[in-house]
């Protein structure tokens, strides 16, 4: 929360007053559903593999795999855990930000759909991580090497409309524009990329994330020899 | 009476290459003390892990009450309780919500009074509030033994649950390992201390290099492969054995002053009266005698010696 009105202060108001507005809309507001976005990412992937990983470090985890519970079972808890403290992240920052900038929903519904879509895939995707992980480097590298610059790549503070050609097709290639072009046009019905297209690629990455940990459970991977 | 836990050709063959276990096959009756003994390495902690569902075996099959703890895990695990060797506890969190919450784990409803009753028996009523990360070592060995009967398992299975601890809490835990025994609770141990099975066991299985080498009751186990010793002590040293008593698994020890048969205490013949007889024949006084049986720990260096 703090962070994010560091952001609204520096981005909407000391620059943003002198930005243009982007497709129509005021600079301060652009930047909500790329804020949102970027720290809902980030938490999702590092609250999900930290989840996992720190009983497997300290292992505490016997005693879930050795409980009568289900992998379906496990999963929920580990990945529905980091997904509610994402929501909840989401919704604490989009209040703050209403105290900053104005802005109106259009589409609240596919907003949520969006914000609830995007918490699980990346909470998922968070917990392979914690899996895979074999310290703490690794468990910290790919939030700070792969998630943050992919997002801010991604448009979190920009529209891919205003890169360069060549890099707007390279910028194509990154999963997290389509999420940050279908999250915005939720909230104003304009987008680089149609939702529909944005919604497809968040639930093909969410599948992916599921195929994986059906498969870690299936072998065991790192969870049991 | 239909055996509690139910093993199968059971092997563990690990990513590594490295052969755990070689077809294990072994069932534990209902309510006893099981000890699982062998060696660091030999396999003991895999087979646990195996039955306790945190290890998949390669072949075989394992049931816990007639439930198969793969194809029935659900069934099966939630009569089992486990007390792993490695002390691996929820840091932050306070000795009654960890508590509480393995019993949550596992399925069944809210008890307080059952967890209070739980840290009163292991003597942790007044630590309930204090985070596991300020207990002592021996405190938090007994915040996992809480854990794993916070849920009243039928089954516990406990990891090498004296290691590390001293005499007195291990002297405590052995009162409870009783305790629960006579609520008909089935026991299943792995130790290093043959003490403790000793102590404790009702039958014993010896484990090596993945390979169950004997299961036995204790009491025939000790029967069966001890020895015992007869030692007179004399009142008047002895330079040498004398003449007529030769070769009749007579030693002389202490200086003379102790005089040791040792003989087979399974066979019919024991030979005391006669030994006894000629002593008094040759004129040799003890003051003294007293029959020692071999300990287990001879039994088993024997045992695990002969395989090697």
């Amino acid at each position: 929360m703090i962070s994010t009105s560091l952001y609204f202060i520096v981005f909407g108001g000391a620059i943003g007053g002198r930005m243009t507005p982007i497709g129509g809309i005021p600079y301060g507001a652009f930047i909500v559903p790329g804020l949102i976005m970027l720290s809902i990412l980030t938490e999702s992937v590092s609250n999900a593999s930290f989840g996992i990983y720190m009983p497997r470090f300290s292992g505490t985890i016997y005693e879930v795999l050795s409980a009568p519970i289900s992998a379906v079972e496990i999963v929920l808890g580990y990945v529905g855990a980091a997904a509610t403290k994402s929501m909840i992240l989401g919704a604490i920052i989009l209040a703050t930000a209403r105290l900053f900038v104005d802005f109106t929903i259009i589409h609240p519904l596919t907003m949520v759909a969006f914000l609830l879509l995007t918490s699980i895939a990346f909470s998922f995707f968070g917990f392979i991580v914690g899996i895979w992980a074999d310290g703490w480097e690794k468990l910290s590298m790919v939030p700070l090497l792969i998630i943050t610059p992919l997002t801010f790549l991604g448009g979190s503070f920009y529209s891919i409309g205003m890169l360069p050609p060549l890099w707007r097709r390279i910028a194509l290639f990154n999963p997290i524009v389509y999420l940050l072009s279908g999250f915005r046009w939720s909230f104003y019905g304009s987008a680089d990329v149609a939702a529909s297209v944005s919604f497809g690629i968040a639930l093909a990455f969410l599948a992916l994330c599921m195929v994986l940990v059906a498969w870690i459970f299936r072998t065991g991977y790192r969870l049991k020899a | 009476m239909q055996p509690i836990i139910h093993i199968r050709g059971l092997s563990k063959l690990y990513a590594s290459g490295f052969q755990a276990l070689k077809s294990i096959d072994l069932e534990i009756r209902r309510g006893e003390i099981f000890a699982l003994l062998g060696p660091n390495g030999a396999g003991k902690t895999t087979l646990i892990n195996i039955v306790c569902g945190i290890v998949n075996p390669t072949a075989g099959s394992v049931s816990a009450d007639g439930h198969d703890i793969l194809r029935d895990f659900r069934a099966a695990r939630s009569l089992i309780g486990l007390v792993p060797q490695e002390l691996a506890t929820d840091m932050f969190e306070t000795v009654w919500d960890t508590v509480s919450f393995s019993r949550g784990l596992y399925g069944k409803a809210r008890n307080p009074a059952h967890i209070a009753k739980v840290l009163r028996d292991l003597s942790l009523e007044d630590k309930k509030d204090a985070k596991v990360m300020t207990l002592s070592g021996g405190m938090k060995r007994r915040v996992m033994i809480a854990k794993a009967l916070s849920h009243e398992p039928r089954i516990l299975f406990l990891d090498e649950p004296t290691a590390g601890v001293d005499v007195e809490l291990r002297r405590s835990m052995w009162d409870m390992v009783r305790q629960l025994r006579a609520g008909g609770v089935t026991i299943i141990l792995t130790t290093h201390y043959i003490e403790e099975a000793e102590e404790m066991a009702d039958r014993i299985g010896v484990i090596h290099k993945g390979e169950l080498i004997l299961v036995e009751s204790k009491t025939v186990l000790m029967r069966q492969l001890g020895r015992r010793r007869l030692t007179l002590h004399l009142q008047r040293p002895l330079a040498r054995i004398p003449a007529g008593l030769a070769g009749e698994g007579l030693e002389l020890a202490a200086e003379g002053h102790e005089l040791i048969y040792t003989f087979d205490a399974a066979s019919r013949e024991t030979g005391i009266t006669d030994l006894l007889r000629r002593l008094g024949e040759q004129g040799v006084d003890f003051k003294d005698l007293k029959t020692t049986e071999s300990s287990l720990e001879e039994i088993f260096v024997g045992l695990v010696r002969a395989r090697a």
